[in-house]
């Protein structure tokens, strides 16, 4: 056990250290969100009609706010198993595979990493997002959170960066390249997260309502938004799944990616030896 | 299991899809010897290496390290074996402290006890001044100690090296060797070496030729030359083909063809020389004369089939 833990501890620290290290990571991971927030915002600001569920008053950069924060989330955590694949290709991962450590270790290294990286990015955003209306960049928005309210947000956006980064892993291990780890991301990943309610509210009917609800993601962002608006969100809004299913949904879909990661892990197979 | 050969190989084979990269392969290493597995790109010997290690399924055949089955306890060959890959498993954007202070943590390795054996590690491989610096910026032979240093970390009583010389300049060859010997000498640690190089064949206790996923020799350098029993001639022409049939009517020798030149093997080569010359002198452009090398076993060996085909 010891032994579990003293590698899961080493590899979390090493996928940490070398992200710091990769100044361009950093920036493209908070930057980009940042400036989709701004500009979505900016011109999205006279056609948004706030759902049903939500106060008249809303605004659109207020709606896409934890919508913006679940971006993060996803773009760290996915792009920090980016690394499996270099790992792979740079010879690191093969003297990972041949020390005596537990396969579920080496898991939990890689998901402790990306998703400590993914929670101090989305957190940061948070927390400076309500700043931007001083530059005119966003409108005031006023969480008014207490101190259990934001552990509560923080703990949901750990197990939500848990669960993507599980995503993120199962995908990247049997990659050979980064190129086709892109293309997954821009015919999968991306359209996720734009079919989450991150960017609009889920339709009422239609196959778009149905592919909305049967995505895992769709959870990830409902949850964050009743956490981090709880006096606009208390009575079961109606198209706005309660917070214990979004719990449930998130935590099945992250065990079930953790345990496909671990299979796959322990495999013995030529894709060792690439 | 202290009795058991340091590496007990039985039967072992290995396909990739229709490709068979080892076939029916069985060996012993015994401990505290430098053992080497001498053959050319494609001949098998890296995937052995990569099963050894654990990195490949056995599929067929059982491999036993230090007494233990790697198909049946993986964790526990992992534990006792030390690696050095061909191609560094390095991080690079980690300093040299830093890699050897993760590949410590992964081998159980903590604190204090950790801390001194790196410091003594960096010594041993001359990297102590380099210690702080990012991976990245050594040389590829740097790289390449700092490997091994890597794999020797949890003092391991096996220790596999996968081509260990690639890259590395002649002066740090001479090092890397002297270090293994030492190693041997010192601490009894059994050494298995890959390579393709003849001249680091040379430096083994015992040495397993494979040609296409087969074993063709094993025996120490010395005895694999003495097998050969005589001298190499070897002799470059026009016309190999017309004259390696007149040469073997005529002195009713076996002559092999590599290439365009010729081979005989056969005591008193210098004898044989001054006749070939009288008897073509036109034909043959050049002749010479040595003692066997571990390059004429290979190609006594591996040539085999074709020229102990009957061509008259």
């Amino acid at each position: 056990m010891t032994q579990f833990w003293l590698s899961a501890a080493t590899l979390t620290e090493r996928e940490i250290v070398r992200f710091l290290r990769q100044r361009t990571r950093v920036v493209g991971a908070l930057g980009q969100p940042v400036i989709f927030w701004i500009l979505f915002g900016a011109g999205l600001y006279g056609s948004f009609q706030p759902p049903e569920w939500a106060p008249a008053e809303m605004k659109y950069q207020e709606y896409f706010f934890p919508g913006v924060a679940v971006m993060i989330v996803l773009f760290t955590a996915i792009f920090s198993t980016i690394s499996i694949i270099e790992d792979r290709r740079e010879g690191f991962l093969q003297g990972v595979l041949v020390a005596p450590v537990p396969r579920s270790a080496i898991v939990a290294g890689k998901l402790a990493g990306g998703s400590l990286l993914a929670i101090g990015q989305a957190v940061l955003f948070l927390l400076v997002g309500q700043w931007l209306h001083y530059l005119g960049l966003a409108p005031e928005i006023r969480l008014g959170l207490g101190v259990l309210d934001w552990l509560c947000i923080l703990l949901f956006l750990s197990l939500l960066a848990v669960t993507l980064t599980a995503l993120g892993y199962v995908i990247a291990w049997p990659m050979s390249s980064t190129q086709g780890f892109h293309a997954i991301m821009s015919v999968f990943l991306l359209p996720m997260w734009l079919l989450s309610g991150a960017l609009f509210p889920v339709a009422a009917t239609g196959w778009l309502s149905w592919l909305m609800r049967a995505n895992p993601l769709t959870y990830g962002v409902a949850g964050l938004r009743r956490l981090m608006y709880p006096g606009v969100f208390t009575d079961a809004a109606d198209g706005l799944p309660t917070l214990l299913t979004c719990v449930i949904v998130t935590a099945a879909f992250g065990l079930l990616c953790a345990l496909a990661a671990v299979r796959q892990t322990s495999r013995r197979s030529a894709l060792n030896t690439r | 299991m202290p009795d058991s050969p340091a590496i007990a190989v039985q039967g072992l084979s290995h396909r990739y899809g229709d490709r068979t990269a080892l076939d029916g392969l069985s060996f012993d290493v015994a401990r505290g010897e430098i053992f080497g597995l001498l053959g050319p790109n494609g001949s098998g010997k890296t995937t052995l290496f990569r099963m050894l290690c654990t990195l490949l399924p056995v599929q067929t055949g059982q491999a036993f390290l230090l007494g233990r089955d790697v198909s049946v306890e993986p964790d526990a060959v992992r534990r006792e074996i030390g690696i050095t890959f061909q191609s560094p498993s390095l991080d690079d954007r980690l300093t040299v402290r830093e890699n050897l202070r993760h590949q410590g943590h992964l081998y159980g390795l903590s604190g204090p006890r950790l801390r001194d054996r790196i410091t003594d590690l960096l010594g041993r491989v001359g990297m102590t001044d380099r210690a702080g610096d990012v991976v990245s910026t050594l040389s590829g032979g740097m790289k390449r100690r700092v490997e091994i240093a890597k794999g020797l970390l949890h003092q391991p009583q096996l220790l596999l090296l996968d081509e260990p010389s690639t890259g590395l300049d002649p002066g740090a060859r001479r090092d890397l060797w002297r270090y293994v010997k030492q190693l041997r000498d010192e601490q009894g640690v059994t050494i298995l070496v890959t390579t393709h190089l003849l001249e680091e064949a040379e430096q083994c206790d015992r040495l397993a030729i494979l040609n296409r996923g087969v074993l063709v020799a094993l025996d120490s350098p010395d005895a694999l030359r003495a097998s050969i029993g005589g001298d190499c001639v070897s002799l470059r022409c026009d016309d190999p083909e017309t004259l390696a049939r007149s040469i073997r009517e005529r002195f009713s020798v076996p002559v092999q063809q590599v290439g365009d030149s010729l081979r005989i093997e056969r005591a008193e080569g210098h004898r044989l020389i001054v006749e070939l010359i009288e008897a073509y002198p036109e034909a043959i452009a050049s002749i010479s004369l040595s003692k066997p090398t571990l390059e004429d076993v290979f190609v006594l060996r591996t040539g085999h089939r074709f020229w102990e085909e009957p061509v008259e």
